[in-house]
């Protein structure tokens, strides 16, 4: 019972994590209907960036404190948001019209070259370095249950970001925008939805979550390296497509469900080293049962 | 039309043959790269017939040229030994069928599942089938786990990986050209339409897929006894899309740009090796701007219409 409670504590701020990474490609794909393989890699940049702020901003606040923290946070998340929507510009804005494989191919290459760019020496570097500690680390002990205070952290604050997103998307005059873009972006041109401007605000947003979520990603993972974000992004673009991609809630439920199934199965003598697949293979399963994801909805095509 | 790619197929193995028994006369460095564009001829063409031609979108190649290569090189070193040297051609053969054979059969099992799916869908099933694929052998002590395999036999030679690149275009433009082929290119221009002049869709795309398989086997198998260690990360899918990159660079469906796309972005990754630590930020940057400016492929110029 301690051993299922302590790996679903776990499995929460993995998933957690994963949530927020997935929101950013389901909502990209809910606008411009691709999947961003560039994602992952500013989840890259966010963690780097905060690598690099943190030495600056400790002097002033204090190191380890929570003001830091914060402002390091905000801080890349405005980075990222600023690079997220550099790209749509000058990558995916030109190649609006044409079929989406083409835009799929890009995003694969703007993918590769922040890897390739990153990796070089001149700008981070292939080697892996240690992450800033932003909060001190607590072992807070219930009973056998040992939980880290950057787990709760995480949770407390994807939790929050989660709200703000449904907020945003739901409640605000921008969100209804994005939300008709998505339903029919000739309609809501039409009715006067500055379309240019909702894309890039939808990339501004989602690269700042992604950031936000390589930060929280990097303060559980031994380092940072230019390739950290490979991983867990695709866990997350499977996150995305699991909860049926475009449907904002089958994200949150996508990345929770996968970062679930990966510790119980991690944590399992003999399954650990089959993690990688496991994840796989059950979003096959779904999706041979559930084509459109969890909460997707099937679209039948007319002729 | 027929005579005509025949006399093609016999000129060209003929001719790799041919080259392959010169080959002492050849630096040994260029020779090898002449294999790698070989094999990476099948790789492309074979996905050119799911990707292009059947217009699905398919980014587990790797997962089958795995398949094929981790078998036929566990057959020649099991057997390598007990044959007789002058038989060794023909288990190198067999090696090469069984690679493909086993692979045809691990895209019938991926296939039939997952080409219900569509689009973005199909493409992560694939990946997911690709990875699933590379996790096995990374965990199968049988295949050597992490470390892979080591020690196959070097028996890809040139007139090996021309011929089979030969074979690979000759079957499938015969394939496609053909009257049941053409069920291939109605399924990429409209499934509905398709369906409603009696082709069944997903039969078709699981024949693309399998024989895409097979072939993709077969490259593995070549690839296999000429880098003569096999891991599982050079599988990853990585590996895929540098293979689809070179279908969607020739121009989708379109088999003589797609072989050249092959040799250039196997042949230019050499040329950039005085620069090499801009080698791959070059290449990803090509990528870019060619989707930029030629999204319809590099080699496509009119004929046809255009990608969907």
């Amino acid at each position: 019972m301690d051993w299922f409670l302590q790996q679903l504590i776990n499995g929460l701020a993995l998933g957690a994590i994963y949530a927020l990474i997935a929101l950013g490609y389901t909502m990209v794909y809910g606008v411009l209907r691709f999947i961003n393989f560039a994602h992952s890699d500013v989840l890259m940049l966010g963690a780097f960036a905060a690598f690099y702020i943190t030495p600056k901003i400790t002097p002033v606040l204090g190191p380890q404190s929570v003001p830091t923290a914060m402002l390091v946070i905000v801080l890349s998340a405005v980075i990222c948001a600023a690079i997220g929507m550099t790209i749509e510009f000058l990558a995916y804005r030109p190649l609006r019209s044409r079929p989406r494989l083409t835009v799929l191919i890009t995003a694969i290459g703007v993918s590769l070259f922040i890897e390739f760019a990153g990796q070089h020496e001149k700008v981070f570097g292939a080697a892996t370095k240690s992450f800033p500690t932003l909060l001190p680390k607590r072992e807070i002990v219930v009973g056998a249950l040992h939980i880290s205070s950057n787990d709760l952290v995480v949770l407390v604050l994807t939790g929050v970001l989660l709200f703000a997103m449904w907020f945003i998307v739901q409640r605000t005059k921008i969100g209804m925008a994005m939300r008709a873009v998505s339903f029919n972006e000739g309609a809501a041109a039409l009715m006067g939805v500055n379309v240019n401007r909702i894309i890039s605000f939808t990339f501004g947003l989602g690269s700042a979550l992604a950031a936000i979520a390589g930060i929280f990603y990097a303060m559980r993972a031994p380092g940072i390296e230019p390739l950290m974000g490979v991983q867990p992004g695709l866990r997350a673009f499977i996150a995305a497509v699991l909860g049926g991609i475009g449907n904002l809630p089958g994200a949150a439920l996508g990345g929770i469900v996968l970062g679930l199934v990966e510790t119980f199965f991690g944590g399992m003598p003999g399954l650990s080293n089959y993690r990688d697949g496991i994840a796989f293979a059950i979003l096959i399963l779904i999706l041979l049962f559930r084509p459109a994801g969890l909460l997707g909805k099937l679209q039948t095509e007319k002729v | 039309m027929r005579g005509k790619e025949k006399i093609f197929l016999l000129v060209a193995i003929a001719a790799a043959v041919g080259l392959s028994m010169a080959s002492s006369i050849f630096n040994r460095y260029y020779l090898g790269i002449a294999v790698d564009v070989g094999i990476n001829i099948i790789l492309a063409v074979s996905l050119n017939l799911i990707n292009g031609h059947t217009g699905q979108f398919s980014l587990g190649h790797a997962g089958f040229m795995a398949v094929g290569g981790y078998t036929a090189a566990k057959l020649t070193l099991v057997f390598g030994a007990s044959v007789p040297p002058a038989m060794q051609p023909l288990l190198f053969l067999a090696a090469i069928l069984l690679g493909g054979t086993v692979a045809a059969v691990a895209g019938l099992a991926v296939g039939i599942p997952s080409l219900r799916l569509r689009g973005d869908y199909l493409a992560i099933v694939t990946l997911g089938f690709g990875e699933i694929i590379r996790v096995i052998f990374q965990t199968s002590e049988f295949f050597g786990a992490a470390t892979g395999l080591t020690g196959i036999t070097k028996m890809t030679t040139l007139g090996w990986a021309w011929a089979f690149a030969a074979i690979t275009v000759y079957v499938v433009a015969c394939i496609v050209n053909s009257t049941y082929g053409r069920g291939f290119i109605a399924v990429h221009d409209d499934e509905i339409a398709a369906s409603a002049m009696g082709i069944n869709p997903t039969r078709y795309k699981v024949t693309a897929f399998v024989i895409g398989a097979f072939f993709a086997g077969i490259a593995g198998a070549l690839y296999a006894h000429h880098k003569l260690v096999l891991k599982p990360d050079g599988f990853d899918f990585v590996k895929s899309i540098e293979i689809v990159v070179m279908v969607i660079l020739g121009g989708m469906g379109r088999t003589a740009g797609v072989i050249l796309a092959a040799i250039i972005l196997t042949i230019l990754p050499e040329l950039l090796r005085p620069v090499a630590e801009y080698r791959m930020i070059i290449y990803s940057l090509l990528i870019i701007a060619l989707m930029l400016t030629r999204p319809q492929g590099l080699f496509t110029f009119g004929k046809k219409g255009a990608v969907k």
